[in-house]
């Protein structure tokens, strides 16, 4: 395969899950706004932060407002990180890797730029959002089938899933880091009815509102939470799952090209120490810089990949 | 589609009946149906220095153009005998140069044309072909008579068209290929890939590896150039994916660098190549050409074939095709005045609002005049620039070319269309039946160029 098409392919499936999980953060931010008395539009400080657009945001607009923030996640085409940006940027991608794909995955790609440009064309009113974030999350969902259903398990396939995970985890830990302060033991009063806001917002960013739920009591705990989506191999969007997913990913490519990388070796050492570490310890040594040093060797995986199969050089 | 009696011509009979029993309403909802199935695949075409640029739909139309086996059968032994004689002529001008010689055609044509490339003198293509794909453009103006517009020897482009508009029609109408035979186009792919498989470099030890390269996904055809590597099953490759490493022209993988047999590019020749052509390109290979004359790799289309299909050297097309086969043309020319000769620039300037006036290197439909529709002013306008540059001009009369049945929100009108069939060259000559049928949408229109609106339709050719 081209180095320029496992580029491709790796960052179609970057932007498409960048694109759900903004949908999320917004559902996320627009239920906190419906739920909480005394909410305010500062509240979306907390929402652009976690989609790492806050500073371009007060580029574009003078003040905070919730109808503002919503439409620059969104629509603008001049936030790198909207999902319409993030859809433009996936369909271009995968328009570039076509022979990569099959009909059906190619075609839920095109569909959905086609559909959810139509969606963005104009303004959104507020009652039109749930709809809206339903539709994104059903394009991508599709998008996902499509994907999973026709492509061959093949090194197509282990790009594409490693530029989906190493996505994944740089969210679900920039989520994490938003709000780490709410879940330091010294600060937090368990139970209260702010820290319940704030975790429960948490939760809906990465749909495991209910999930949490099953595997853990159904109060809230700080330590919880963080466990759930640094550490538990069964979450879906935790750091320890997307770690497991990129290192067999990594393993296979590893295997049908009988090179072995310093992605690897990376990959590998960030797992081990998801594998090994205690939610206890990493507390105690400080959330915030643990997710810190996370994102770090995240995209240091990201550029080792690169290196290593040639994307770009 | 009416014969002088408003009789269906044979080969519509079936379909005339099967249409007959139509309800209009549904009819018009195929044609949506048609448009939504072509966006949701993305086969779409951007249009240069258009504002809203991005991405358009060539229009299509649910009628297709029906061609009986009879007539076929003698448009392709004209268009694989015009073929033949342009690879021999490529061959011959930049070899020996017998034609010129001869006296047939005047030396400075090819010398001083533009499209002329020295580099390819006294070089033989491996099995030397220098036309690797042909698309000749047609019209028909009626029973039997048949005329070339055009020979397109460099890299004709629509082949997807055609394949995705016979999809489409088996997608949407499938009981209309029961009731007609009609012949296959579906293995154009395959043969594309065998025809130049067939034509690797001597020393290509086992299965050659071929790459279709394209300008990238913001040029007009990149859908067609992604369907075609898809169909064929090889990489689709851009200029930055190659390099020339050990006298090979090698792809970046992820893996490495792998070396290509043969190039099927959808790149201009000025682009080709840095070193030797246009030092501006981004789109070409710094040294692919030294690689080539070394034999280490095939190009399709040859670089320099464009000289075969220049509209100057168009008109001597009758002479070519009598030099290198020993036979009269089969098919023929439109009638040509060279501007470039005073009595025909005579001719031209008076005449100016009955004839279709021509460059001599455009495509696509630009920087041509048709006369019988243009403005008074429109005609005074270009005869001044005609004047200035004749050498740049050809002119020729409109035909009265026959209209093909367009389904309208009414009900059916008649519309004009031309032809381009596709060819295949390699140790053989392999015409697919049908191709690709441009109409012209507006009514009395006789340019069918998608960049000005034209559209497509699929094309039948029957069995016998």
């Amino acid at each position: 395969m081209l180095g320029r098409t496992a580029n491709g392919l790796y960052w179609m499936f970057r932007y498409i899950e960048r694109a759900e999980n903004i949908a999320r953060l917004v559902d996320a931010g627009l239920r906190v706004s419906l739920t909480r008395a005394g909410s305010s539009d500062e509240d979306w400080h907390g929402v652009l932060e976690s989609a790492g657009v806050r500073d371009t945001y007060s580029e574009v607009h003078d003040e905070l407002t919730a109808a503002n923030a919503v439409d620059y996640l969104l629509r603008d085409q001049t936030n790198p990180s909207s999902v319409m940006s993030c859809i433009e940027y996936g369909r271009n991608n995968a328009r570039m890797v076509r022979t990569a794909l099959t009909r059906e995955t190619w075609e839920a790609t095109n569909e959905a730029w086609i559909d959810l440009k139509a969606h963005l064309a104009r303004p959104l009113r507020a009652p039109e959002l749930p709809e809206l974030i339903d539709v994104i999350k059903r394009r991508c969902g599709l998008i996902r089938g499509a994907f999973h259903g026709s492509m061959l398990r093949n090194e197509i396939y282990n790009f594409s899933r490693i530029g989906t995970f190493i996505e994944r985890a740089d969210n679900t830990s920039r989520i994490l880091d938003v709000k780490y302060y709410v879940l330091l033991p010294s600060i937090s009063q368990v139970g209260s009815a702010l820290d319940n806001f704030h975790w429960e917002s948490i939760l809906r960013s990465v749909s495991a509102q209910r999930s949490y739920g099953w595997v853990y009591d159904s109060e809230y705990l700080a330590a919880n939470i963080a466990d759930f989506l640094i550490l538990k191999v069964q979450m879906p969007r935790s750091l320890a799952y997307c770690y497991e997913k990129i290192v067999s990913n990594l393993s296979y490519l590893e295997a049908d090209y009988g090179e072995h990388h310093r992605a690897h070796d990376t990959a590998a050492a960030i797992k081990g120490m998801l594998k090994r570490g205690s939610i206890t310890d990493i507390m105690d040594h400080g959330l915030h810089e643990f997710l810190q040093d996370f994102i770090y060797r995240n995209n240091q995986l990201s550029a080792d990949i690169s290196d290593g199969y040639r994307f770009y050089q | 589609m009416l014969t002088a009696e408003n009789l269906p011509r044979p080969p519509y009979q079936t379909y005339q009946e099967w249409y007959a029993n139509q309800d209009a309403a549904h009819l018009i909802r195929k044609t949506q149906d048609a448009e939504n199935i072509f966006r949701k695949t993305g086969i779409t075409f951007a249009v240069y220095g258009h504002a809203d640029s991005a991405e358009k739909l060539i229009p299509f139309d649910i009628i297709p153009r029906i061609i009986s086996a009879r007539e076929w059968r003698k448009l392709a032994q004209g268009i694989e005998q015009r073929v033949l004689a342009l690879n021999a002529f490529l061959d011959d001008i930049y070899h020996k140069q017998e034609i010129i010689r001869a006296g047939r055609i005047p030396r400075e044509l090819i010398e001083r044309n533009v499209t002329f490339m020295p580099e390819m003198i006294g070089f033989k293509p491996p099995g030397g072909v220098y036309t690797h794909i042909v698309g000749t453009d047609i019209v028909r103006t009626g029973e039997d008579q048949f005329y070339v517009l055009e020979d397109n020897a460099r890299t004709p482009s629509g082949v997807s068209y055609m394949l995705e508009n016979r999809e489409t029609m088996m997608q949407m109408f499938p009981e209309l290929f029961t009731l007609n035979k009609v012949q296959r186009v579906e293995d154009y792919p395959r043969l594309l890939r065998q025809s130049l498989a067939c034509v690797a470099p001597p020393g290509c030890k086992g299965r050659p590896r071929v790459a279709v390269l394209t300008p990238g996904s913001y040029n007009s055809a990149y859908y067609e150039h992604s369907f075609l590597a898809d169909q064929m099953g090889v990489e689709l490759v851009e200029g930055s994916d190659l390099r020339v490493i050990d006298g090979r022209v090698k792809m970046r993988t992820t893996k490495g660098y792998e070396a290509i047999d043969v190039l099927y590019r959808r790149v201009d020749d000025d682009y080709l190549d840095p070193l030797t052509f246009r030092p501006d390109s981004a789109l070409g290979i710094p040294g692919i050409m030294d690689v080539y004359r070394a034999g280490n790799i095939t190009i399709a289309n040859a670089p320099g074939t464009g000289i075969a299909d220049d509209k100057a050297i168009y008109s001597y097309m009758p002479e070519i095709v009598e030099f290198y086969t020993g036979r009269k043309a089969l098919l023929d020319n439109v009638p040509t005045w060279r501007c470039s000769e005073p009595d025909s620039l005579k001719y031209v300037l008076e005449h100016i609002h009955e004839l279709v006036v021509k460059e001599v290197h455009g495509s696509g439909g630009y920087g041509m005049l048709v006369g019988p529709t243009a403005t008074k002013q429109e005609c005074e306008d270009f005869s001044l620039k005609l004047a200035a540059r004749p050498h740049n001009y050809i002119a020729q009369p409109t035909l009265a070319l026959s209209t093909v049945p367009i389904f309208v929100n009414k009900g059916v009108a008649p519309r004009h269309v031309d032809l381009r069939p596709y060819v295949l060259v390699s140790d053989k000559v392999k015409i697919i039946p049908g191709g690709l049928t441009r109409v012209a949408l507006k009514q009395g229109s006789l340019v069918v160029n998608s960049s000005q609106g034209g559209g497509t339709k699929d094309t039948w050719v029957l069995e016998d």
